[in-house]
């Protein structure tokens, strides 16, 4: 994996709350056994008319020609909320989100975009407020996101965000987090050799 | 220093602190076909191992059939998945209980009746109803696929420790009112989102009545107010349920886990990061209005109207939940007509949920112009209630009774509904979609779905009892 540090770039404004992972990856599209080739199915019901992924809809945000190729997504509270499944960060990755500014996330949500290396930032209801103005009024607005830093600026206003130690390493090295684990072996085995033998 | 039933069980599985966050150890990992294919296929990629494969245990019920017990019923991409875990399972010597097998089921309905799930454990599954095991005193909580390799390599995870949040039910549950209406009542109280971050406990009186099953249902639901996990404090209710199960402890082993459960239990003076009170003899039969679990009213009351919503993201949230539900602010839920019934899924496939449901069935006919299923949530729950001849009186009533499976709940099979199609579900999500494009999901208890069956509309069951 290759690590995130700075990002900038234009931003889809998803103007919702409760956006569900039901919404970004529906069931239909859970049947795969690879990480791959969920972008296509971003936001299915959405985003096309038809079944077959033939006919846009020309309403929603992500199809419109003034928000193609954003690698920021803006939402509202509780993006990501429902199913635990991991396919939503990984078709919003594959169709070419960084970021993702929201009111606030849901907390699998969350872990499963810092273990995609997808970055989940969220920030005040009035601070959404001033991204949103920026973006729908003027499409090709460019956000900055600094991971170092913990800030998101945009047209000369900057705000900070919160983010854990571990997740914000992870994210900037790119680290292997399961081959971390693997070096504490010997303190798992410790713990393992205490439990009761019903436990 | 007094602590509550989190922290106890929280503090038991620290194995390392790192920074801010624990590495914690992991007691049951249960796995199904849907999350599980990219964590072996991360495994292999690196040849790691399993570390613990007597910790997890493997079914299939997502991707499966309700009418036929071939793994290619749903199509290849299904029957793909299944022999994937199929060989996943036997590759790194994981049991499997496969589609067929008597204790096949949904994982959170199958693990219990095992006795697997016990007070004081740490549960995870690659399913965010994992917290339906909490209903045992257990930390259980749903991951993503990624951790899911990481359970399956470590059987440990990172973790920040959550907030603390009380929910306490006071007084005894009238007539007709169910454990499904209590959690519906919760997350109508706090919202969707009301106790994301936190771990919820709920407690009171009318907590401790009810029975195991029924506790299963209320944690089963706790993400749908968003929270990491919902925990009740194990008692003589939970220690009778897993006595004498085929994996619970047993002998001198018995006296000695029961003897730590009984410490299980938020101390008297604990504090908790929040706390929220609700009163039993208020709540009447719950019915979702809305596209999420907390757009919720009592069958009896008028759908709020947007506009009475403060928050400009909730009232136009509740606009777009109305167009979608093609329903009007104002409207009786019990006049709105439906043509679908789905009684089943991890919130109340059980034996007492079907129970409920045929208790009402028997009372009538499913009305003409509705398809109302049952799926059983398990072979061990089909094959009581077949032995209790509740089978004979759903078919009677004229009601499909079918495979045990996840089924409608989500739709990965080909229980699904058309657009326009307008369901009572005794499920626990109604998003857009959830159960078929352009579908229409109202979530209610079993015996408010069998009541909607035989009426043709949202009903209220206390209609049907005497």
């Amino acid at each position: 994996m290759t690590g995130i540090t700075t990002i900038s770039g234009n931003a889809a404004p998803l103007n919702q709350a409760n956006v569900d992972t039901d919404q970004i990856v529906p069931k239909q599209f859970l049947t795969g056994v690879t990480r791959t080739g969920y972008g296509k199915h971003l936001f299915h019901d959405w985003r096309y008319l038809d079944e077959h992924e033939s006919v846009p809809n020309p309403e929603f945000t992500l199809n419109q020609p003034q928000y193609q190729g954003a690698s920021i997504l803006l939402a509202r509270e509780n993006f990501g909320c429902g199913s635990s499944r991991e396919h939503a960060p990984w078709a919003l990755g594959d169709f070419g989100f960084k970021v993702i500014i929201a009111t606030s996330l849901a907390d699998i949500f969350y872990g499963n975009c810092i273990n995609n290396q997808i970055l989940p930032i969220s920030l005040p209801s009035e601070q959404m407020d001033v991204l949103f103005a920026a973006v729908e009024s003027k499409p090709d607005t460019v956000i900055e996101v600094d991971l170092p830093a913990q800030t998101v600026s945009v047209d000369g206003q900057s705000f900070s965000f919160d983010i854990a130690e571990h997740h914000k390493l992870n994210l900037i090295k790119g680290l292997d987090a399961i081959g971390q684990t693997l070096e504490l072996d010997a303190k798992i085995s410790e713990y393992e050799a205490k439990q009761p033998a019903w436990a | 220093m007094a602590k509550t039933l989190y922290e106890k069980v929280w503090q038991a599985h620290v194995i390392d602190q790192i920074g801010e966050d624990s590495l914690i150890y992991i007691d049951r990992h249960l796995i199904h076909e849907v999350t599980s294919p990219q964590a072996f296929a991360g495994l292999d990629e690196k040849n790691r191992k399993v570390r613990r494969p007597d910790r997890t245990i493997a079914t299939m019920d997502h991707s499966i059939s309700t009418r036929s017990l071939a793994l290619d019923a749903c199509g290849p991409a299904n029957q793909l998945q299944l022999n994937t875990l199929a060989q996943n399972c036997q590759k790194h010597g994981i049991e499997l209980y496969p589609v067929g097998h008597q204790k096949q089921g949904i994982v959170h309905v199958m693990g219990p009746e095992l006795g697997l799930i016990q007070p004081g454990m740490t549960v995870v599954c690659g399913d965010s109803h994992t917290a339906t095991h909490g209903a045992f005193g257990a930390l259980a909580f749903g991951i993503g696929t990624s951790q899911v390799e990481h359970v399956l390599a470590t059987q440990t995870l990172k973790q920040s420790k959550a907030k603390s949040m009380k929910v306490e039910v006071s007084g005894s549950l009238a007539v007709g009112i169910t454990a499904k209406d209590i959690i519906l009542a919760i997350i109508g109280k706090i919202g969707h989102a009301g106790a994301t971050g936190h771990v919820i406990e709920y407690c009171g009186e009318a907590i401790r009545g009810l029975s195991m099953e029924q506790r299963m249902t209320i944690c089963n639901m706790s993400i749908e107010a968003g929270a990491k996990a919902g925990m009740i404090a194990p008692d003589d209710t939970t220690f009778a349920y897993i006595k004498g199960r085929e994996l619970a402890p047993s002998g001198n082993d018995w006296d000695s886990a029961l003897a730590y459960w009984k410490t299980l239990y938020s101390d008297e003076d604990a504090v908790f990061d929040t706390v929220v009170t609700l009163h039993a003899d208020d709540i009447s039969p719950q019915v979702t209005w809305g596209t999420n679990p907390g757009q919720v009213v009592g069958v009896g009351q008028p759908i709020p109207a947007p506009d009475s919503f403060n928050d400009p993201v909730a009232r136009s949230s509740a606009q777009k939940a109305l167009k979608y539900m093609d329903l009007e602010a104002g409207q009786i839920l019990s006049e709105v007509a439906i043509n679908n019934v789905f009684i089943g899924s991890c919130t109340n496939g059980r034996i007492e949920d079907l129970r409920a449901a045929a208790s009402i069935a028997k009372q009538g006919k499913v009305a003409d112009n509705v398809t109302a299923i049952v799926v059983p949530g398990s072979v061990a729950v089909k094959a009581q209630a077949e032995a209790e001849g509740l089978d004979k009186i759903f078919i009677e009533s004229g009601f499909e009774w079918r495979l045990p499976g996840c089924s409608m709940c989500l739709g990965m099979n080909d229980d699904i509904l058309k657009p326009g199609d307008r369901c009572a579900s005794t499920s626990n999500r109604n998003f857009e979609g959830r159960q078929g494009r352009g579908a229409r999901t109202h979530l209610v208890s079993p015996a408010m779905a069998a009541a909607a069956a035989l009426k043709g509309r949202l009903a209220d069951v206390r209609d049907f009892q005497e």
